[in-house]
């Protein structure tokens, strides 16, 4: 996994609440690869005409937003199913990080196992930075996740994201690895487990 | 003096095989159900050249992509859907992985099927790859949904790390009045604290009106309790419980059933217990609840109307009700009752089990649709149980389609969708955008709710057509 330390990048504004992951990534691309092209899906059909035609005035369809990597998105972002494509359609589009007062418990968690920083502020906070990339699309936007800061003009803004996701990405993580370097507890908490709890093998039907 | 704990606290300790400074801790998984969604998972698994270290505890369900109507037994004309399923099937094989394929008697939706083959049990830690595995809560189970990657985690080390959620409690007391159903008080529960006022949050229900669910309504309940943002639901086990999973395929047995109840038995909170989030709800005070929006929090009672948003002060507020009735095609302030419908759905794993079959078919029983709808039963042996009991033919009576059991119109993705711009009163949980599929408008109620909405052609209350019927 991509290691995410700091990132200086343009940011596209989405600051509508509630934006689930039925809206970045409609149920119909679900059956798609990876390889599939997943960041052509994204927002689908906010972003598309039932023609297929692009809609001008949806932020992501801007020229002056291609190649953001930031995403300054609402409250309750990634709210709803727990499909981890989602997260892979915000990555593969290119963004790396989305800043939002809150997210979907889910979704932050399948975001940090896949480099992708969901960094909560506040109400305010979105706001004031939602309002300054509106204004200035051409304007950078600096997060750090040492530090966990983000800086846009003179501004600084402090960022929250639960621990575990902070040293994950911080590490590139692979808790897979993690989790085996326990094989051994694991083996004996099953063991015992067993005996303590037997009613909670299934039982031969 | 050990610190009172509550329930979640209890499951959270049990599970615990280690902890880390950060503050996760390893997790032990008892039941790790799969579905067609998991190849991503497996791809996952396969490129580390690994394979699934607990098969016994790991089961599949065909059921999200699985077609509801036609002969499937034939095999399934779509091929990319048919290659969902195959892929899951070759995937169960290889890892010896039990698997409720489409051709299994007891097929169905993995939160139907899981609790009514005893494989859900009171003190378990249940995941899924799919949010609405909280429904599993109902029996006093750590249950939630997960995302890829952990799912991948999960079948190479039957663990998963997780950082302790905060504790809520929900306390529904009272009892509800004639025509309010689990899908009601869900509703009201998530109307009331937002769909993101239990974000990371663990919530117990509890309370006189809880207790005086069956086991299909608390997993109602519980199912509902993602739409409030809640990591899980839960409820504790009680006789309710015991009685609903005697005698189920994989439950214990006999003398080991007797030695699990008492086990069992001391699942629940302390009295003394804290909860980081504590809210009470009066059950006398829930009405029959429909939504007009698209989040799943804009639940009002039925005799209500629409918001005006001009009457907002709030301007992101104002903008969210104007984008959501636009979409909807609904004019603001017009009453619910006056809602015509295109179509309804009686189905997914919210409410479809055979008491919800039974309490639309009690509405539905000598009336005519005047909609055309689908009903499909949350598993074929639910649809077996309603055969027997007739209800089928009171579906098909009513005009709707008699189905075979899979997520269908819940989400779509096996082809069965509301054509866009057309209004369906479904049995689901979520009327997000296109969830129905594409310019889909859904609106969210009980299964007795769409019956009413299906005889009337409009969204209605279902109270007076209950007059002089037995339910
Ligand atoms: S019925 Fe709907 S919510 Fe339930 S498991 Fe299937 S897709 Fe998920």
């Amino acid at each position: 996994m991509e290691k995410f330390t700091s990132l200086t990048a343009t940011a596209c504004p989405l600051p509508q609440p509630n934006l689930n992951t039925d809206q970045i990534l409609p149920a119909r691309f679900l059956k798609w690869p990876r390889s599939r092209g997943l960041g052509t899906a994204l927002f689908a059909d906010l972003r598309c005409d039932p023609a297929g035609n692009e809609r001008a005035d949806f932020p992501l369809n801007q020229p002056a937003r291609h190649g953001a990597k930031i995403l300054v998105a609402g409250r309750n972002f990634g709210g709803g199913s727990s499909r981890e494509a989602a997260v892979y359609a915000i990555f593969d589009h290119g963004f790396r990080c989305v800043i939002a007062p809150s997210f979907g418990d889910i979704f932050a968690q399948n975001a940090s196992k896949n480099g992708l920083l969901t960094a909560a502020v506040s109400e305010a906070d979105a706001a004031e930075l939602a309002d300054a990339v509106t204004a200035d699309p051409g304007r950078n936007v600096t997060i750090d996740l040492e530090t966990t800061t983000i800086r846009c003009g003179n501004r600084t803004y402090r960022f929250t994201i639960d621990p575990v996701g902070r040293n994950q990405l911080l590490n590139g993580w692979d808790d897979v690895d993690l989790t085996e370097s326990f094989g051994a507890r694991i083996s004996a908490y099953r063991d015992a487990d067993r005996l303590r709890r037997p009613w909670a093998n299934p039982a031969k039907p | 003096m050990k610190e009172p704990q509550t329930l979640f606290d209890r499951l959270w300790a049990t599970h615990e095989v280690a902890r880390q400074e950060a503050g996760a801790s390893l997790l032990w998984v008892d039941r790790h159900y799969i579905h067609e969604g998991s190849f991503h998972a497996f791809s996952q698994m396969k490129a580390r050249g690994r394979r699934v270290a607990e098969p016994d505890l790991t089961f599949g369900f065909a059921d999200h992509y699985v077609p509801t109507r036609g002969n499937r037994a034939n095999g399934i004309a779509d091929p990319e859907i048919a290659n969902m399923v195959r892929t899951l099937e070759s995937n169960a094989a290889e890892n010896r992985i039990t698997l409720f394929g489409l051709r299994d008697p007891r097929q169905g939706i993995v939160h139907v099927v899981g609790p009514e083959q005893g494989l859900t049990l009171p003190g378990l830690l249940i995941v899924c790859g799919d949010s609405h595995t909280s429904t599993h809560g109902a029996f006093g189970a750590y249950a939630f949904g997960i995302g890829a990657s952990e799912v991948a985690h999960v079948l190479m080390t039957q663990t998963l790390w997780q950082n302790k959620p905060k504790r809520m409690r929900v306390s529904v007391e009272g009892a509800v009045t004639p025509g309010v159903a689990a899908k009601d008080i869900a509703l009201a529960i998530i109307a009331d604290v937002g769909a993101d006022g239990a974000q990371g949050h663990a919530i117990e229900f509890a309370g006189s009106a809880v207790r005086a669910l069956s086991m299909e309504g608390r997993m109602t309940l519980c199912n509902m309790s993602i739409e409030a943002g809640g990591r899980c639901g839960l409820i504790a086990p009680d006789s309710t419980t015991f009685a609903y999973l005697k005698g189920r395929p994989y439950a214990p047995k006999g003398p080991d059933f007797e030695a699990a109840i008492e086990a069992w038995s001391s699942l629940r909170s302390d009295p003394d217990a804290a909860f980081d989030l504590d809210v009470t709800l009066d059950a006398a005070a829930v009405a029959p609840i429909v939504t007009w929006g698209t989040s799943p929090d804009d639940g009002l009672p039925i005799d209500a109307r629409v918001p005006d948003p001009a009457r907002e002060v709030d301007e992101r507020r104002k903008k969210y009700i104007e984008d959501a009735l636009a979409y909807m095609g609904i004019t603001s302030g017009t009453r619910l009752t006056d809602i015509a419908i295109d179509r309804v759905f009686i189905g997914s794993c919210t409410n479809a089990r055979i008491e919800d079959l039974r309490a639309a078919a009690a509405v539905l029983a000598g009336r005519a649709s005047k909609v055309p709808g689908l009903v499909s039963p949350g598993s074929m042996q639910v649809k077996r149980k309603a055969e027997e009991e007739g209800l089928d033919r009171i579906f098909r009576e009513a005009g709707l389609e008699w189905a075979d059991s899979g997520c269908s119109m819940c989400v779509g993705i096996n082809g069965d969708t509301v054509p866009a711009g057309e209004r369906c009163a479904s049995t689901t949980n979520r009327n997000f955008r296109g969830r129905q599929g594409r310019g889909a408008r859904t609106h969210l109620m009980s299964p007795a709710m769409v019956a009413a909405a299906a005889i009337s052609g409009h969204l209605a209350d279902v109270r007076p057509l209950l007059a002089g019927r037995k339910v």
